[in-house]
């Protein structure tokens, strides 16, 4: 049957993200199967074999067909959630935008693991940001509880009219995904009245007014097309914001586009995003004791990215190091580049640089980050920077 | 066991008062085959039916922005993945059926070129067709990618000539026989056939038997181009009946699981020469041009044994 109250539980990732699935009772979940999100689809599989929802499941034979077949389904018109990581979101690229494109609001699970070469198995952040620009709402969780509440959340947020776009939540592959935190699940009718019953807008299956998706559009009307959808990014910071509200009042849970973490007066400020801001805020304790204005801003958001907000959060910080847990070869990080983009307007704003953290599952320690701090510090003190873009825990 | 359903009946009176659900209008050059077949299909089909349509002629050319010839619900979303995203409306649909949500009987089909089927689209179809998805996958045949300007796919003929595989002083045109996808979607266990425009009856009945199956089917349907086949404009229906005749497309049906196998029309004293189908056809010039004269025997032997073996397993499946 369920939970019908609030419940304190010790559960991983995965299965905190499988939960909020079977209390989300989407209409169909097309999904392959892939380390480290094949969990997700397992547990769910485990709930619908059982009769716990009323999923029905497509059981593809490659990612790229799951995403077709997400995006069949959500045409066709109802509730649409899918799993996958690294590789499998890699091959759903081409479909990422197809899905984003034809304002379709899916929901996909990606437990953020490296992309090859060469193959990893491990947490970080590629997969994600090499969709970035893919046209998809990117939420990224710091823990299972952050997961499982973007989880409930998505929905309500990639199905207002005012948005229309599918929607990523992302948690570290394995480092999230496979460990356990005491956390609290929301009872189901509590899930299920926040989310509401699906309105489903243009829907194939209304067969008395037929439409057409997909069409192809020339150089005529093809930028219109992409206006629109930028146009709905730029509502979604305002739906994401109420959503969160909402979703505070109903959970004690208030979230925001990004954490700000003893950030309000800190000189010293670093940026990460997911689950190494846990190890972070440990050191933002300890200089804060030592008397060292620092302060972390957990980003929470990545798409659309609130560039007024943390521009103005991070104005009057001395040095900002911005962790990239993914990397643009021949670029920098892509955190970095978005902080570069939010800080820019302000000509007294603080030093940035960039280094990049944890590739393909590689730990990042407490004395690594106390490495970052003590060169922030040092950035602040003399305003320069050694080296803009540098990679951190790497051997020797 | 499955019954055809007949509820307007296949005769040309009968089809023309029907209601078409795909318009003129549409951009496809004169004369493809194509938008012949779909009418056929659609014609066939009583129910409501929701179409998937790969990339390629057929789509680019019956819904450009802001203009659709498709009366009846219509998704087209990549190329290699008309039979994943069938799947996903298909699915979508079983489920809300169960949960009560939706009360209409509505049937699924999808459309790809034998680019978008046999070779990009191939793992999607097979994904589909195993796993039992209530779905009529139709593949228009035209023997090449012909969106594209005519490159070979692994349904283009030995012999021909495609600006990917080009008749030169080394090389003579495509050198592969075609793959046979109508006996790879038997082996699936799907209702598999394959029909003509030409044969309108055959065709639509094969239609009416797929659908009535309520499982997987494929049907793959010879779609004469004039512009990739270089034969004359007008001569569409001529060419896919000269394609019957000379059995180089046999109408054929496979049911039960991939054991009983049905010719479904034989030309018997009127079966043609193969040089009846090629000599129309630019494309294979070069088998006529003096020296070459082994390769329209060899092209002869293959469709022979070909026919042969069709013959065989019809035989094989009444005992």
């Amino acid at each position: 049957m369920g939970a019908t109250t609030t419940k304190t539980v010790a559960v991983t990732g995965n299965t905190a993200v499988a939960e909020a699935l079977r209390q989300l009772n989407p209409d169909v979940m097309a999904a392959y199967p892939i380390t480290p999100s094949t969990e997700i689809m397992q547990q769910f599989t485990t709930f619908v074999s059982n009769g716990k929802v009323d999923t029905e499941v497509v059981l593809a034979e490659s990612e790229h067909s799951a995403m077709s077949a997400c995006i069949g389904a959500a045409a066709a018109g109802g509730r649409v959630a899918t799993a996958t990581s690294s590789q499998g979101l890699a091959l759903m690229w081409e479909m990422l935008h197809i899905a984003a494109g034809d304002r379709l609001p899916i929901l996909l699970a990606v437990v953020n693991r490296a992309l090859s070469s060469p193959i990893n198995i491990h947490g970080d952040h590629s997969d994600g940001m090499g969709a970035r620009d893919c046209g998809w709402i990117q939420l990224y969780s710091e823990n299972a509880q952050e997961a499982y509440d973007n989880t409930v959340m998505a929905f309500r947020i990639a199905e207002n009219t005012d948005v229309r776009l599918p929607i990523m939540v992302g948690m570290d592959g394995f480092i999230t995904s496979h460990s356990i935190m005491t956390m609290q699940y929301l009872p189901d009718d509590a899930v299920k009245k926040f989310v509401g019953p699906y309105q489903a807008m243009e829907p194939l299956l209304d067969i008395e007014h037929p439409r057409s998706y997909g069409a192809l559009v020339l150089t005529d009307y093809y930028i219109e097309h992409k206006r629109a959808e930028h146009e709905a990014m730029l509502k979604a910071k305002k739906v994401v914001q109420d959503v969160f509200a909402e979703f505070g009042k109903l959970s004690g849970r208030k979230y925001d586009m990004f954490e700000s973490y003893r950030l309000e007066d800190a000189e010293i400020v670093i940026i990460a995003v997911s689950s190494a801001a846990g190890t972070v805020k440990d050191e933002i304790d300890r200089y804060r004791e030592k008397g060292i204005k620092a302060g972390l801003l957990k980003l929470r958001v990545f798409r659309p990215f609130p560039y007024e907000e943390a521009g103005a959060a991070l104005k009057n910080a001395k040095a900002v190091c911005v962790m990239d847990r993914a990397d643009s070869y021949g670029g920098y990080g892509p955190l970095f580049m978005e902080i570069a983009s939010a800080v820019q307007p302000y000509r007294q704003g603080p030093v940035l640089f960039n280094k990049i953290y944890g590739l393909g599952g590689r730990d990042l320690m407490p004395k690594d980050v106390q490495q970052v701090i003590d060169e922030t510090i040092e950035v602040a003190k003399t305003g320069k920077v050694k080296l803009v873009k540098d990679y951190i825990t790497v051997r020797n | 066991m499955s019954t055809t359903t007949q509820e307007t009946p296949l005769t040309l009176k009968a089809l023309s008062r029907k209601q078409e659900r795909f318009t003129s209008g549409h951009r496809m050059c004169a004369g493809c085959g194509a938008p012949t077949i779909v009418r056929q299909i659609l014609l066939a089909i009583d129910e409501p039916v929701a179409v998937a349509n790969a990339t390629g002629c057929l789509e680019v050319s019956t819904c450009i922005y802001p203009y659709t010839a498709w009366k009846t619900p219509w998704m087209h979303s990549a190329f290699e993945n008309a039979a994943a995203t069938a799947a996903g409306m298909e699915a979508m649909y079983r489920s809300l059926k169960k949960q009560g949500k939706y009360k209409n009987n509505v049937k699924f089909l999808a459309f790809g070129g034998d680019g978008g089927t046999y070779d990009i689209g191939f793992q999607a179809l097979s994904g589909a067709m195993e796993r039992g998805h209530q779905l009529l996958y139709i593949c228009y045949d035209n023997g090449a990618y012909m969106n594209t300007g005519i490159q070979r796919s692994s349904a283009t003929p030995p012999c021909a000539d495609t600006t990917t595989c080009p008749v030169g002083s080394v090389n003579p045109g495509k050198q592969q026989r075609r793959k046979d996808l109508t006996r790879i979607m038997a082996a699936h266990g799907a209702y598999a056939a394959q029909a003509s425009p030409s044969n309108w009856k055959d065709l639509m009945t094969k239609v009416r038997k797929a659908i009535a199956s309520n499982g997987p089917a494929y049907l793959g349907v010879i779609s004469p181009c004039n512009r990739g086949w270089r034969s004359q404009l007008n001569d569409s229906i001529l060419m896919s009946r000269l394609a019957v005749d000379t059995c180089y497309w046999p109408l054929y049906e496979v049911e039960q699981k991939g054991k009983k196998w049905n010719i479904t029309y034989d030309p018997k004293d009127k079966k043609k020469p193969i040089v009846d189908f090629l000599k129309p056809q630019g494309r294979f010039k070069n088998m006529f041009a003096p020296g070459n004269e082994q390769s329209l025997v060899d092209f002869q032997k293959m469709i022979d044994e070909e026919w042969e073996s069709l013959k065989k397993l019809q035989e094989m499946s009444k005992s």
